[in-house]
């Protein structure tokens, strides 16, 4: 089957953005929404919910054995100590990466995601592809990210088909004893709290930045 | 049902390719920024819910479905409900009766969420550690059965209290249903040689049966 990313990632045709012009006009004009409510939504998701709020609580987890046993009893109800509170995190389970056993979050029937701490999904974790194998063939694509794991570690996949939304804790990464709160933030990937990539080693990323 | 939205196990699309984390937007044209923002805040007009939402995108034909992008999907589940609700064809009276949520109002509606756990009805019908099988359904309503696990022999992991049933809810009926993490293993779903050891999905128990 040929691969066609034209229908995931480019410029919509100038129709699509008339009707959805046309439907703001028309539900503004009506009364039935309010143009600073679309501000505020739009404003909240681009610059004050993502996937920093995850990082913070996977230093957190790092640095701190009561959070992080909290944290994996009570998501919630323990990310909530943070600020972190809100749509599409009310429930919440975070499962703990370990060297023997590997976690990956999908939601094959749609795109459920912990938005409290990661924000919106990306375009990959919403497509097709990536809802269609994640449960079957993991090891595949795991691959695709650049993530290989040995042989025997055992890959657990959730698929998010409640409200109950999963966040992976990934592994530390070794080289980072003594490090402070801040700087293993900078080191945690969203991609890492999903569950498709562990998080790089400074030698590792300082090897990958090198020409 | 069972519509192209049911993608587990699925073969044929292809790679993820997945864009670099690093410098990927949160939006890839401003019309999706409107669609995600219009549907939020006609969302939080209370005519209708989340699994009716999700009901609204799943029942377009699934060639529509595929062939759309995510937020192509969403525009056609709002239209669709708007339409349906008939909110578009609303008196004056009627719209005066909605309560339309300013930025401040909508701000606390997303900061505090819509939990959806209940008080228990009945007690619990499994326990962690008991043998289920997911029932065959071939509804045309909506669910979160995943086709790829009807039919299959699975572990109770968790029971996660009483939560609103979405095949009920989607009829606007609003009632708590026992909700199990249900783990099966990859043998079970995909047969010998599996990629995955475990696969773990969240199940309520109207779809699930004791095994025998």
């Amino acid at each position: 089957m040929s691969h066609d990313h034209d229908h995931e990632h480019t410029e919509p045709p100038g129709e699509l953005e008339l009707r959805v012009k046309a439907l703001e006009s028309l539900l503004v004009e009506k009364g039935l929404v309010n143009p600073q409510t679309l501000n505020t939504i739009i404003e909240t998701y681009e610059h004050r919910v993502g996937p920093r709020n995850g990082a913070q609580v996977v230093a957190r987890a790092w640095s701190d054995d009561e959070f992080r046993t909290a944290l994996l009893e009570d998501g919630a109800a323990t990310v909530a100590t943070l600020g972190f509170t809100g749509r599409q995190g009310e429930h919440l389970t975070v499962v703990e990466n370990t060297p023997a056993v590997h976690n990956l979050v999908v939601c094959t029937l749609c795109s459920c995601y912990p938005w409290t701490l990661l924000g919106l999904p990306p375009v990959w974790y919403k497509s097709a592809p990536y809802r269609a194998r994640a449960v079957s063939e993991p090891r595949s694509v795991l691959a695709e990210f650049g993530t290989r794991l040995a042989d025997d570690t055992e890959i657990r996949v959730w698929d998010s088909t409640s409200e109950m939304r999963y966040l992976v804790l990934p592994m530390r990464p070794e080289g980072t004893a003594g490090w402070s709160l801040e700087d293993l933030q900078q080191l945690v990937t969203r991609n890492s709290m999903i569950g498709v990539e562990q998080i790089a080693t400074p030698d590792q990323r300082a090897a990958e930045r090198a020409p | 049902m069972n519509g192209a939205h049911d993608l587990g196990g699925k073969q044929g699309f292809g790679p993820i390719d997945p864009e670099p984390e690093s410098g990927e937007p949160l939006f890839h044209a401003d019309w999706e920024r409107r669609v995600f923002a219009l549907t939020l805040a006609t969302g939080m007009l209370g005519q209708w819910n989340l699994d009716e939402s999700r009901f609204a995108r799943e029942r377009q034909h699934p060639v529509d479905y595929l062939r759309h992008s995510y937020y192509e999907n969403w525009l056609a589940g709002v239209e669709k409900l708007l339409q349906e609700k008939g909110l578009l064809d609303l008196d004056p009276a009627m719209l005066s009766r909605l309560t339309v949520p300013d930025a401040a109002s909508a701000e606390k509606i997303l900061f505090s969420g819509g939990p959806t756990l209940m008080a228990d009805v009945n007690p619990p019908q499994f326990s962690p550690g008991d043998r289920v099988r997911v029932t065959r359904r071939r509804e045309s309503g909506h669910t979160r059965m995943p086709t790829y696990v009807q039919g299959a022999e699975g572990r109770i992991e968790t029971h996660y209290g009483s939560h609103v049933f979405p095949d009920a809810n989607t009829r606007g009926e609003r009632r708590g249903e026992h909700l199990y993490s249900v783990s099966f293993s990859g043998e079970q779903l995909w047969g010998a040689g599996a990629e995955v050891d475990l696969v773990f999905v969240d199940l309520w128990e109207p779809y699930l049966q004791v095994l025998a």
